[in-house]
């Protein structure tokens, strides 16, 4: 069943990328949208039906090379399989979705074949990303890491005749291929100080890395930190983190079924994934882990920030995404990993959800994406509409405050909010991720009154064009509205219920989950477990330390901590109506008095000026220079000079020797038998 | 006392004029036919030479077989020189450049 779960998007990718001509545009279609489906039925079974236990299907051996050996295998647990459920659900929704999106395309001629490509690439992205979270090894994971990173560069790069679109999926690339270097080199690190890069035997060796030192560039370092460090790396190209983050607002260029697929929901997840996957090591790494907490928090305010004042609707739920990843990475840094993947499976339904929304008010706008010419489109687009508003109310956080009733992103970004004032004593963390979800709720419900609400703005001509989207649009949606409300209250107690039912989840040996059996609830009693039993790795999907108790000090956080990120809510909503519906001058007033603040934010902190100005001209000034200089002129001299001057002269000469003369041969042949019998007889001689 | 070295000589000198003869004319092919002749034929006094001088009469009887070969090859290069007379109305060595490069 994995093995359909994890092929069938790869046969849809082949069949429809090689084969739909023989069979046809639409069927091939069809044909990828079925073994989707297929994969995200099997999917919700496995999720299911399969245990906390840790499953190993291995498939065939794959590398085998002096100390490395690498087996092509599936590992199944409980991270596994919410992934699996989150990327092929998603995915098979999008499939769906685009049929709608993708029919009519201004970028295509009318007898361009384009959609058999789009559903190929789309069902690669899928084929990698499962790769990426079934993987039971570093390298394999890298794989599918580097797959992803191929299918968002095709993907973004879709309209290749369109230059802004060629340019941000080579960015995406490049920015990416930074992150990918600190993720290979601790790979390489791992296997330098392991033997191996299967997550068993690094699980194992955990502990012992925490103790080791490693040498790298100029200074000694500890092996688990530095290890963990140059891992998230990775992490933070992948996932658009402080730094590496230039690459996903430009990636909004390619079409919006593969914004909500690839950077929203799944892809830009793998490095939460990644932090999660490697908590067995990240507990050893507390450095690394501060750090992790620490941009994690400033990604979440900075990008909420810039969210403020973009003015394309693609752009404002991009930021958005960086922003909650910001939250996810809070939370896993400060070792609540089951409360970022709790945030990343809400977040996946609630964000894919808001791009295919947004991608319906596109389509439904002919392809506007100016938010400034949006406006009273509620009544035009009413199913859109409602859709748009059940993954705003999710994103910003509505329910009712200490219960466990409410929006998905209501419980999980609650859930971060509280594992942060737990896991940093109310630190910088935690009032940065307060700030943001205000931040959050003012830019998410600008959004829905700058869209929605208001008179319309465009020429009529647009507006009253406007039409609702098909039902294959819409259906997504509302499957992905019903995960948008539902998911954060069903799995609430699995992810960030009591400590044994998280233990008892995802399979971890805990203290508590001990506790419980005897009969107890969790207490604050805890008791350390001394060490973890010889030569087998920490069971279950994620580890905790003995000494992590962020999961369980996070349920007694004081009420203000629990109410504020709902407050910060309100507050964000109430300034968004008070700028945009009932002081519509507001905005223009604030922008122009703040206005270093403001020009700040609208240029996204000059990071790609800043970027612009420190990497990127000196690379290309090294481009130009070995393009110029290396290749122009010392390889294309070194060609050239043997195909334009020696040659032709050599040829010249050979002429001259072949005059067709009788004489002149016999001359020749004379000598050379001369020359060769004086060789001989005087070689004799000599001997 | 003629010796085998006198035989050898003029067989040398005899080789000698028909290689000189072989590329330095530049007027006539039936001069090279000639020049090509007069090389098998002191060849041919070597093998004589040294059949005499060793008492092996292979070498003569070898000699026949030259002489043969060479008439034969005479009356070949004579027939492609009328031919080739017909064809072009010269038989000058200097105009035989056809395969020039």
């Amino acid at each position: 069943m994995e093995l359909i779960i994890l092929f069938s998007p790869l046969l849809g990718a082949i069949v429809g990328g090689f084969f739909w001509r023989s069979i046809g545009e639409s069927q091939a279609i069809y044909l990828t949208i079925a073994l989707l489906f297929l994969s995200c039925f099997l999917s919700w079974i496995v999720f299911f039906s399969h245990g906390a236990h840790v499953e190993k299907i291995t498939l065939f051996r794959w590398i085998n090379s002096g100390d490395l050996s690498a087996n092509w295998s599936i590992r199944l647990d409980r991270l596994t399989s919410i992934m699996l459920v989150v990327v092929t659900s998603v995915s098979a929704l999008v499939h769906l979705y685009s049929v709608g999106y993708m029919a009519h395309d201004e970028n295509w001629k009318e007898d361009e074949h384009y959609k058999a490509r789009f559903f190929a690439y789309l069902s690669f992205f899928t084929f990698t990303m499962l790769m990426l979270v079934t993987s039971d090894n570093l390298i394999q994971m890298f794989f599918g890491w580097e797959g992803v990173g191929v299918a968002s560069y095709l993907l973004i790069g879709f309209y290749y005749r369109k230059q802004s679109a060629n340019a941000a999926a080579i960015k995406a690339f490049v920015v990416n291929r930074v992150g990918d270097f600190g993720f290979a080199l601790g790979i390489f690190g791992l296997f330098m100080l392991t033997g191996s890069i299967n997550f068993d035997d690094i699980f194992y060796a955990a502990p012992k890395l925490a103790d080791t030192r490693l040498t790298f560039l100029w200074s000694d370092w500890n092996a688990a930190n530095l290890i963990a460090f140059l891992l998230f790396v990775g992490a933070m190209g992948k996932s658009a983190q402080l730094f590496l983050h230039t690459w996903l607002p430009d990636a909004m260029e390619g079409p919006t079924p593969v914004s909500a697929l690839i950077h929203a929901a799944t892809m830009v997840t793998a490095g939460v994934f990644l932090v999660c996957r490697m908590s067995p090591l990240m507990e050893y790494a507390p450095t690394a882990l501060s750090f992790i907490t620490v941009l994690g928090a400033f990604t979440a305010f900075i990008a909420a920030t810039i969210g403020l004042v973009q003015n394309d609707i693609k752009r404002v739920i991009a930021y958005s995404t960086m922003s909650q990843l910001g939250y996810m990475f809070v939370a896993a840094g400060v070792g609540a990993y089951s409360v970022a993947m709790y945030h990343l499976f809400t977040h996946a339904f609630f964000k894919a959800m808001l791009f295919l929304g947004a991608g319906s008010v596109i389509h439904a706008m002919h392809h506007e994406q100016d938010m400034r010419n949006y406006g009273g489109l509620r009544k035009k687009i009413p199913y859109t509409f409602w859709a748009m508003m059940i993954g705003t109310l999710a994103i910003t956080g509505v329910g009712v405050p200490l219960t466990h009733f409410g929006f998905a992103g209501f419980l999980s970004k609650d859930a971060v909010i509280e594992s942060a004032w737990a896991g940093t004593n109310a630190g910088f963390p935690f009032w940065s991720l307060v700030v943001a979800a205000l931040l959050t709720s003012f830019y998410s419900w600008r959004l829905m009154l700058m869209t929605f609400f208001g008179e319309p703005k465009e020429d009529s001509q647009v507006y009253s064009h406007a039409k609702e989207s098909p039902m294959v649009m819409l259906i997504p949606l509302g499957i992905l509205g019903i995960g948008a409300i539902l998911s954060g209250m069903i799995w609430y107690s699995s992810f960030f219920g009591k400590d044994y039912q998280v233990a008892k989840f995802f399979g971890m040996e805990s203290e508590y989950y001990q506790k419980s059996l005897d009969g107890s609830d969790d207490n604050a009693n805890k008791i350390n477990i001394v060490g973890i039993e010889e030569k087998i790795p920490p069971a279950g999907a994620i580890f905790m330390g003995p000494e992590n108790h962020v999961l369980h000090d996070a349920h007694y956080a004081p009420i203000w901590v629990k109410i504020s990120p709902f407050l910060a809510m309100l507050a964000g909503l109430f300034m968004a109506l008070w700028f945009y519906v009932w002081d519509k001058k507001k905005p223009a007033q604030w922008a122009s008095t703040l206005d270093p603040v403001y020009r700040l934010l609208l240029n996204k902190w000059y990071f790609d000026e800043i970027y612009e100005a420190i990497f990127v001209s000196r690379a290309k000034a090294i481009g130009r220079f070995f393009w110029k200089k290396g290749d122009v002129g010392i390889i294309d001299g070194i060609i050239n000079g043997i195909a334009m001057g020696i040659i032709p002269f050599v040829t010249r000469v050979s002429t001259r020797l072949q005059s067709g003369y009788i004489f002149s041969y016999a001359l020749g042949m004379v000598l050379g038998i001369v020359a060769l019998l004086s060789w001989m007889i005087f070689s004799v001689g000599i001997n | 006392m003629i010796t085998l070295e006198h035989y050898l000589t003029v067989a040398a000198v005899l080789f000698v004029i028909g290689i000189f003869g072989l590329f330095l004319n530049r007027k006539n092919i039936i001069i090279l036919l000639m020049s090509i002749e007069l090389m098998l034929l002191s060849v041919n006094i070597n093998l004589v030479a040294f059949s005499s001088f060793l008492n092996d009469l292979v070498g003569q009887i070898f000699t026949l077989f030259v002489l043969t070969v060479a008439a034969a090859e005479a009356a070949i290069g004579l027939a492609i020189l009328v031919s080739f007379f017909r064809n072009r109305g010269t038989i000058a060595v200097e105009d035989v450049s056809v395969m020039k490069g």
